[in-house]
C-alpha cells in the first residue's frame, strides 16, 4: 500500500507530479506502444468473430458445406476461433514482457521512489 | 438442444477474455482496489458514480445467480429421477426444484458469510480441478465409445437428435430461416447477432470477473492469469464440444426434453450413460452421474459464491463506505455490512430463482452478459482511455445500458409469448396448452414457457437485448460525458499513468 485508495482522495503535494510524468517522452512512448498494439489486434479480432457470427446467421450454405466426412465448414471456422484466441493471447503476453514491462517498471519506480 | 448453435456460446465465451486481457484486467487491477466502482469514480464524483456502479453490479449479479440457481433445481430433479409427473417423498419435481433453489441459496449464503474472498477463492480453485479432470474423463470415454472418430461421432449425434444433418448446421435454434416469412426470419437472424455480441463483450464487464483481478499482486500476474484462463477455458470448451454431441449421440435429444424442458441437464445424463456402459451396468451409471453432479454442484457453488461476493463487497464498499459514510469507516464496518449484504442479495436471488424455474438457463447466462455489455462495459471502457469522460457520461452509461438492456428483455418474448407476424405459432404440447389455457391446436402461442403471458405477443421481438443495448450504452455515455462541463486533466494523468505503470498500486 504505497499510496491511498482513491476512496478518499485528499490534495496530496505530488499530485501535479502525474501530470508532469504523463506529459513525459518516456510515458507518451509506452501509451503509444500499448494502445498501437492492443486497439488494433482488438478491431481485429472482433471483426474476425463477428465473421464468424454473421456467416453462421446469413451463410447458411457456405458453413453447412461438408469437408471430411460430417465435419462442415462452420465447425472447422469455430475451432479456428480458438485457435486465432490462443495466438493473439500468447502474442499479447510476449509483447507486453518485452515492449511494455521494462519502460512500466522504470516509471513506476522513478514515481514511486520520489514520493516516498 | 440446438447442436451446432451450443457452440456459438463457447466462442463468445472464449473470445471475449481477449477484451478482458488486452483492454481491462491490467489496467483495471492497477488502478483498483476491491469493486468495479473504484476504477468507475477514480476521476469523478464519487457518490453518483459509486451509486450507479453498485446498482448494475447487483442487477447482473442477481440475473447470473437465477442462471446457476435453476440450473442446480434441474439438475437435482435429475439426481432424484424424478420427471414431470412423478413425485419423490411426496415432492413433485417442481417442487423438488424450488426446494433445491432454497437449500443452495442458504448454502451459498452461508458460504460467502463465513469463507469470504479467501474461501470464495478455494472453492474456485478446487472446483476448476474437479470440473476439468470430470470433462477430461467423459470427454476421453466419448472419444473411445466413437474410437476417436469426430465424423462418426458428428454423424451419430445428427441421427439421434431427431433434426437429421441439419443438427450440425448453424441456424437451428437461433438465427433460423423460417420458410415463407421473411419478417420472422431477419428477426430471428439478428438475435442471434444481438447474442454473439452480448457473449463476446459481456465478460470484461461481469463484476465477479473484475473483482478478480484485484486478487493479484501485480499486472503481470494479471496477465499470466489471464492468458491461463484463456487456455484451460479452451481447452475446457474443446472438451465440452465432444460432450455435447455425446450427449446427443448416446442419450438422445428426445430423453433429455423428457427430463428437463431446458435442456439444462445434458452432462449429467451423458455421465450416466458413459458409467452404464464402461463402469459395468446400472451401478456404474450411477457412481458416474454422482461424480459429474458432483462436480457440476461444486461448479454453481464457486459462481454462485463469486457472484455474491462481487456484489456485497459492492454494497459495502461503494455504497455504504462511499456513498452513505463517504469514507469515512473502517474495514471492519464494510465487513460487517457486505455480510447483510450477503443476506439480503442471497434472499432475492432465492425468490426470483423460484419464479424463473421453468427458463433456460443458457438465455439467463446471455441476459447477463447483455446487461454487463450494455451497462458496465462502455463505462470501463471511456474510463479508461478518455480523456474527456466525466460523472455524467458514467452515470448515463450506466444507467442507460442497464435499463434498455432490463426493458427490452422485459418487453421480449421470453416474457410475452403470444404469435405475431414475426412470431410465428409454435406447435403445443398437450400440457403446455392445458398450462397456457389455450386449445392445443391454437396459433396464438408462439412461447407456451413464457413469463407472463402466452398469448399477449411482444412489443420487442427479440430475445437478446444487446443488439439495442449495447450501441444504446455506449451512446448514453458518450452523450452524457459531450454535455457536461466536468473535466479534470489532472486526475486523468494520474489514472493513466497509474493504470499502464502500476505506480502507486495496492
Amino acid at each position: 500500500m504505497a499510496t491511498d485508495s482513491p476512496t478518499a482522495p485528499p490534495v496530496r503535494p505530488e499530485q501535479g507530479r502525474y501530470l508532469a510524468v504523463e506529459q513525459s517522452a518516456e510515458f507518451g512512448a509506452l501509451r503509444k506502444t500499448f494502445r498501437g498494439f492492443v486497439f488494433p489486434v482488438t478491431v481485429v479480432f472482433l471483426v474476425w468473430y463477428a465473421l464468424y457470427v454473421i456467416m453462421s446467421a446469413y451463410a447458411r450454405g457456405f458453413m453447412s458445406h461438408k469437408l471430411v466426412g460430417n465435419i462442415n465448414v462452420a465447425l472447422v471456422f469455430g475451432l479456428l476461433q480458438f485457435v486465432s484466441t490462443f495466438l493473439i493471447a500468447w502474442a499479447y503476453t510476449r509483447f507486453a514482457d518485452r515492449r511494455l514491462d521494462p519502460s512500466a517498471d522504470r516509471l513506476r519506480h522513478e514515481i514511486e521512489g520520489g514520493a516516498s | 438442444m440446438s447442436g451446432y448453435d451450443g457452440f456459438l456460446y463457447s466462442i463468445g465465451f472464449l473470445v471475449a477474455w481477449l477484451v478482458a486481457l488486452l483492454l481491462v484486467a491490467e489496467l483495471m487491477r492497477n488502478s483498483g482496489r476491491y469493486t468495479m466502482g473504484d476504477v468507475l469514480a477514480f476521476r469523478m464524483r464519487q457518490a453518483p458514480v459509486r451509486t450507479a456502479a453498485s446498482v448494475s453490479t447487483i442487477v447482473v449479479s442477481i440475473f447470473y445467480l437465477l442462471a446457476q440457481m435453476v440450473g442446480a433445481g434441474s439438475l437435482v430433479a435429475l439426481l432424484l429421477g424424478i420427471t414431470p409427473g412423478q413425485t419423490f417423498l411426496g415432492m413433485s419435481a417442481e417442487t423438488a426444484k424450488i426446494v433445491t433453489i432454497v437449500l443452495i441459496g442458504a448454502l451459498m449464503i452461508t458460504y460467502v458469510v463465513i469463507g469470504g474472498m479467501k474461501g470464495t477463492t478455494y472453492v474456485q480453485i478446487v472446483k476448476a480441478f474437479l470440473l476439468m479432470v470430470g470433462a477430461i474423463v467423459m470427454a476421453l470415454l466419448v472419444a473411445v465409445a466413437y474410437k476417436f472418430n469426430l465424423s462418426t461421432l458428428l454423424g451419430d449425434a445428427a441421427a439421434k437428435s431427431g433434426k437429421g444433418a441439419a443438427f450440425l448446421d448453424p441456424g437451428l435454434r437461433y438465427g433460423k430461416d423460417i420458410i415463407g416469412n421473411p419478417t420472422a426470419t431477419t428477426i430471428s437472424k439478428l438475435d442471434l447477432l444481438s447474442l454473439g455480441a452480448a457473449l463476446v463483450l459481456g465478460t470484461a464487464g461481469l463484476p465477479h470477473i473484475l473483482v478478480r483481478f484485484y486478487t493479484v499482486p501485480n499486472s503481470r500476474i494479471a496477465r499470466r492469469s489471464v492468458v491461463w484462463a484463456i487456455g484451460i477455458i479452451g481447452l475446457f470448451y474443446l472438451l465440452t464440444l465432444a460432450l455435447g454431441f455425446g450427449a446427443a449421440a448416446l442419450v438422445g435429444s428426445a430423453n433429455i426434453l423428457k427430463q428437463d424442458p431446458g435442456a439444462n441437464i445434458a452432462a449429467p445424463a451423458l455421465a450416466q450413460k458413459l458409467g452404464e456402459r464402461y463402469l459395468g451396468g446400472a451401478t456404474g451409471g450411477a457412481v458416474l452421474l454422482a461424480l459429474i453432479s458432483a462436480v457440476a454442484f461444486a461448479t454453481i457453488l464457486a459462481v454462485v459464491a463469486g457472484l455474491t461476493l462481487a456484489s456485497s463487497s459492492s454494497v459495502a464498499h461503494d455504497l455504504y463506505a462511499n456513498v452513505v459514510r463517504r469514507g469515512q469507516t473502517n474495514e471492519r464496518d464494510e465487513v460487517t455490512v457486505a455480510r447483510y449484504a450477503a443476506f439480503g442479495i442471497g434472499a432475492v436471488a432465492i425468490v426470483l430463482g423460484i419464479f424463473a424455474r421453468g427458463l433456460n438457463v443458457a438465455f439467463l447466462v446471455a441476459v447477463a452478459f447483455a446487461i454487463a455489455a450494455s451497462a458496465n462495459l462502455p463505462a470501463i471502457l471511456f474510463s479508461l482511455f478518455w480523456k474527456r469522460f466525466n460523472t455524467r457520461g458514467a452515470v448515463w452509461g450506466i444507467y442507460g445500458g442497464l435499463i434498455s438492456a432490463v426493458l427490452v428483455v422485459l418487453l421480449s418474448p421470453v416474457v410475452w409469448g403470444g404469435a405475431s407476424k414475426s412470431l410465428p405459432a409454435a406447435k403445443l404440447t398437450a400440457a403446455q396448452a392445458k398450462e397456457c389455457g389455450v386449445a392445443a391446436t391454437s396459433t396464438q402461442v408462439n412461447n407456451p414457457t413464457a413469463l407472463f403471458s402466452c398469448t399477449t405477443s411482444a412489443p420487442i421481438p427479440f430475445s437478446n437485448p444487446g443488439l439495442i443495448s449495447i450501441p444504446l450504452g455506449f451512446a448514453f455515455a458518450a452523450i452524457g460525458a459531450l454535455t457536461a462541463r466536468e473535466r479534470d486533466d489532472e486526475k486523468y494523468a494520474e489514472l493513466e499513468v497509474r493504470s499502464l505503470t502500476g505506480a502507486g498500486a495496492h
